[in-house]
């Protein structure tokens, strides 16, 4: 009886609770958001992160951004034109206000571009633009160092801040555009962008409020969210319960094991999206001679089976892959796919008299992709079948990429996600012959080279006719495919789930960055 | 008096010292901070630079030295997570975590005592064997268990069909095992009362006190189930004694006997064991704080732990090893006050 009681006192409750907090207007709505992380700062150029780039999209406004196919769809730049190999000229959106009331011109891009330009962790994707120069006050244009073909890409990142609001001193005399990793600077307490929310209250790890933001420029979009709440729920099962509870309406990262639960759920809905991070193995060529030989890395290549995995340890939430490249990606080829042969695998370690097999260790994280540890676990076991004896070790990610670094086991796990959405990206990190100058091959574990597929990708990084560097890639991955430079297991999918009436499918895409300003929600 | 205080104080110093000296030694096992800080295609040589600006290049004593003269003054560095010096972090975290606890003391006492003094004076009841039950299953249930059933049962609900619905008592009896959920299932809520400096209460408001409810029950479902056995034991253990006998002999009402003269005594050891557990509980929020999203010190130091934050787990670690002195210290203080036959140590006989 008390138990009842209880219930219906919560019931109760909770209803009165939820009118108070229900806002005034018919089409005005929250929207309480339960994130696996929250934003590490208010500092957009302070961390390159999926949660900043999330951040950046509410707050701010992209000059282009991705569409669900990967075009690009004009923001706060409404047309771009190549001038020549070098130039691109971009006409600005008139009539953008910031959230302090500044206006927005050209002058706030040339700042935005050059504070980039001296971030940590943009400076090296930003190294291609040479200058940006104010034409008039919505002109600019950007130069070029050499030819590029990723300006667009690029243009993705920028997300213009108010130079005026971020240029002075603050009351302690530090200068309001420094950026400090990890400090108290002035942007990572202050914001102020052109988006379609203001932050009005955060508390780090525990939860950031936003507001709309009334002097908004979008005013053709239908989105009607008027105030976000966004709590970070890290734990897996307390995200999906507070789902469930209807404590939330909107999570990231549903886990694989709850997906039928959210699935079946009568008051939610679940989103799921092929992904664009690619998981797999490196062969540390340094340490296993016979990892040297193309044969034998043939024969690990096909000892893995990469639909099963997919299949049964993910359960459908990954597509297997054979490529670096996701269906869109400019260098996809469709002709590559994987080629799991159990006996072909042993024909070719026995051509390369390895029939014995060898014992080598292995390493992999445990908290960082989507069901790791157990993808490693499924891959030994795999290469048991080829006599390959694997031992693995797996740990907690803030101890995994300082034993990464330092290069001292056989076969390490890694997942890439490309910066530029582009198939590039991720041989000139994982795959390019390690160059310590350039910096070439930085997740290159197993110091795989091949200068050939090196010279074809560098050369399609300075082609600007896009169908010519489109070949250039696929032909690139195809080379790569041959000579196994890679272990290639699958694109780790996104899901998403949100309550009823929380339509989130127009909004949510393959690169993890709803854009929740045009989010609709019809209760 | 004075002395005893001031004995136990340079205990405290003397631990944090230890535990500082010690989570330093770690350090390097914790993982590199500045992997969290930075983008994964950042090139090594801007990580470079950070690790140099924080100082992670200099040798351990370099570190240590630095640190201990800046602790000393009350500075223990600044959080590379929460970017705010470490003892704030801990003081914005502290008041949850403190809230937690005592709602889980309370529960505790407020059970433990009288089914624990029943379940002594009627040792074969049923009841008494029910309680006894449910306590060996409680002691056996992992925390997180229990907050994820909680969870379901009260937050999400469930329904269930055991029985024929078309029926009146099938669809009654379904209707009584099912519930309803809607109990809050994450974090403090957005209903509550500043108090002072960086403490927001739960307990002033019912939509308050309602996020409080299952944190605290699991929190108290581990030690529950102690508490109930340990007053029992010792319960019984005191009506054997040879005044309780004389007490029932000289015609006392057994109400007088058992709750007046036995439960004080049963108390004594019941305190010592208490003091210490809700020392460790302190501790023991990091699982239930992280199911429940409950944003106090144990889902920061996991936070902290995740981001190799070095400046922040050293100060919590030294804290927790302040906050179970300080417990122990105030146990031996209450003891004094039950039991007057016992010394403190450093004051006169």
């Amino acid at each position: 009886m008390t138990l009842k009681k209880t219930l219906l006192a919560s019931v109760i409750g909770a209803v009165v609770a939820g009118t108070t907090m229900l806002p005034m207007t018919a089409s005005a709505e929250t929207l309480r958001i339960g994130y696996s992380a929250d934003p590490e700062t208010l500092d957009i150029h302070e961390q390159l992160s999926g949660g900043m780039l999330r951040f950046s999209h509410l707050a701010f406004d992209p000059l282009v951004r991705w569409t669900k196919d990967f075009q690009f769809e004009p923001r706060l730049a409404s047309e771009w034109e190549q001038i020549d190999d070098t130039h691109m000229r971009m006409t600005l959106r008139e009539g953008v206000t910031f959230h302090s009331g500044n206006e927005f011109t050209a002058e706030d891009v040339v700042w935005t571009i050059e504070r980039l330009k001296e971030s940590p962790d943009y400076r090296a994707i930003f190294e291609p633009i040479a200058s940006a120069e104010a034409v008039d006050d919505y002109t600019v244009e950007i130069t070029t160092t050499a030819p590029y073909p990723l300006l667009l890409n690029l243009a993705t990142y920028i997300f213009p801040m108010d130079s005026k609001f971020y240029t002075g001193e603050t009351d302690s005399g530090n200068d309001k555009a420094e950026i400090i990793k990890s400090g108290n600077s002035f942007a990572s307490r202050n914001v102020s962008g052109t988006g379609p929310f203001i932050v009005t209250d955060r508390r780090q790890g525990v939860r950031v409020d936003f507001e709309r933001f009334e002097d908004y420029w979008d005013t053709e979009t239908k989105g009607n969210v008027s105030r976000i709440v966004l709590t970070p729920i890290a734990e897996n099962a307390s995200r999906v319960a507070a789902l469930l509870s209807g404590g939330v309406d909107f999570i990231d990262a549903v886990p694989p094991n709850d997906l039928d639960r959210v699935r079946d759920a009568s008051n939610a809905n679940l989103f799921e999206i092929a992904g664009t991070r690619i998981i797999g193995f490196q062969l540390n060529e340094e340490r296993v001679e016979a990892f040297q030989d193309p044969r034998v890395r043939q024969a690990v290549d096909l000892a893995i089976n990469q639909e099963a995995i997919a299949d049964r340890l993910m359960r459908g939430f990954a597509t297997p892959a054979g490529q670096f490249s996701p269906e869109g990606y400019s260098g996809h080829n469709p002709d590559l796919v994987p080629r799991y042969d159990i006996e072909r695998a042993q024909e070719l370690m026995a051509e390369a008299g390895y029939e014995d097999g060898f014992s080598v260790d292995m390493i992999a994280p445990n908290n960082r992709y989507v069901n790791d540890a157990q993808i490693a676990q499924a891959v030994a076991n795999m290469l048991a079948r080829i006599n390959i004896d694997v031992s693995l070790r797996t740990m907690p990610l803030a101890q995994y990429w300082p034993e990464y670094d330092t290069r001292q086991s056989d076969i390490a796990m890694i997942g890439w996600h490309s910066d530029t959405e582009d198939s590039a990206n991720f041989f000139q990190y994982l795959s390019f012959c390690i160059d310590d100058e350039t910096g070439a091959g930085q997740y290159n574990y197993g110091s795989y080279c091949n200068e050939e597929i090196d010279a074809l990708v560098t050369q399609a990084d300075s082609e600007t006719d896009l169908e010519k560097r489109n070949e250039m890639l696929r032909e690139a991955e195809a080379m790569l495919y041959e000579d196994v430079g890679y272990i290639m297991l699958h694109w780790q999918n996104l899901a998403y789930a949100a309550a009823d009436g929380v339509d989130i499918e127009p909004v949510v895409n393959a690169i993890d960055f709803p854009y929740l300003g045009d989010l609709v929600i019809d209760r | 008096m004075i002395a005893f205080l001031i004995k136990r104080l340079m205990h405290a110093i003397l631990v944090m010292f230890v535990i500082s000296v010690l989570a330093f030694a770690i350090q390097d096992n914790l993982g590199d901070p500045v992997q969290q800080m930075v983008g994964q295609s950042v090139p090594e040589s801007e990580r470079e630079a950070i690790r140099e600006r924080l100082g992670l290049n200099d040798s351990f004593l370099v570190q240590y030295a630095r640190f201990a003269k800046n602790a000393v003054q009350g500075d223990f560095g600044y959080s590379y997570f929460y970017r705010e010096p470490a003892l704030e972090v801990i003081a914005r975290h502290l008041p949850a975590t403190l809230e937690l606890v005592f709602a889980a003391t309370l529960i505790i006492v407020v059970f433990s005592v009288p089914i624990g003094v029943y379940s002594a004076i009627k040792p074969r009841s049923p009841i008494s064997r029910f309680f006894m039950g449910v306590s060996i299953i409680g002691i056996s249930i992992p925390v997180f268990l229990t907050a994820i059933l909680l969870i379901q049962i009260f937050a999400i609900g469930i329904t269930i069909t055991l029985f024929p619905q078309g029926t009146g008592w099938g669809a009654w009896l379904n209707g009584l095992l099912s519930t309803e959920g809607n109990m809050p299932s994450f974090g403090r809520g957005y209903d509550l009362v500043h108090v002072v400096g960086h403490w927001d209460t739960n307990l002033a408001t019912w939509d308050g006190v309602k996020h409080l409810v299952l944190p605290a029950v699991s929190l108290a479902s581990i030690m529950l189930p102690l508490f109930i056995r340990l007053i029992r034991a010792e319960m019984m253990e005191v009506l054997q004694s040879d005044y309780v006998k004389y007490a029932r002999a000289k015609g006392i009402s057994m109400r007088r006997v058992y709750f007046v003269h036995a439960l004080k005594n049963t108390m004594l050891p019941v305190i010592t064991v208490g003091g210490v557990q809700i020392g460790t509980m302190v501790a023991y929020t990091i699982l239930t704080e992280t199911v429940f999203q409950w944003p106090g010190m144990g889902l920061m130091f996991l936070d902290a732990i995740n981001h190799a934050d070095i400046p922040l787990i050293v100060t919590y670690l030294m804290i927790v090893g302040l906050i179970f002195v300080v417990t122990n210290t105030i146990v031996d203080l209450i003891y004094g006050f039950v039991n007057p036959t016992v010394k403190l140590t450093g004051k006169p006989a």
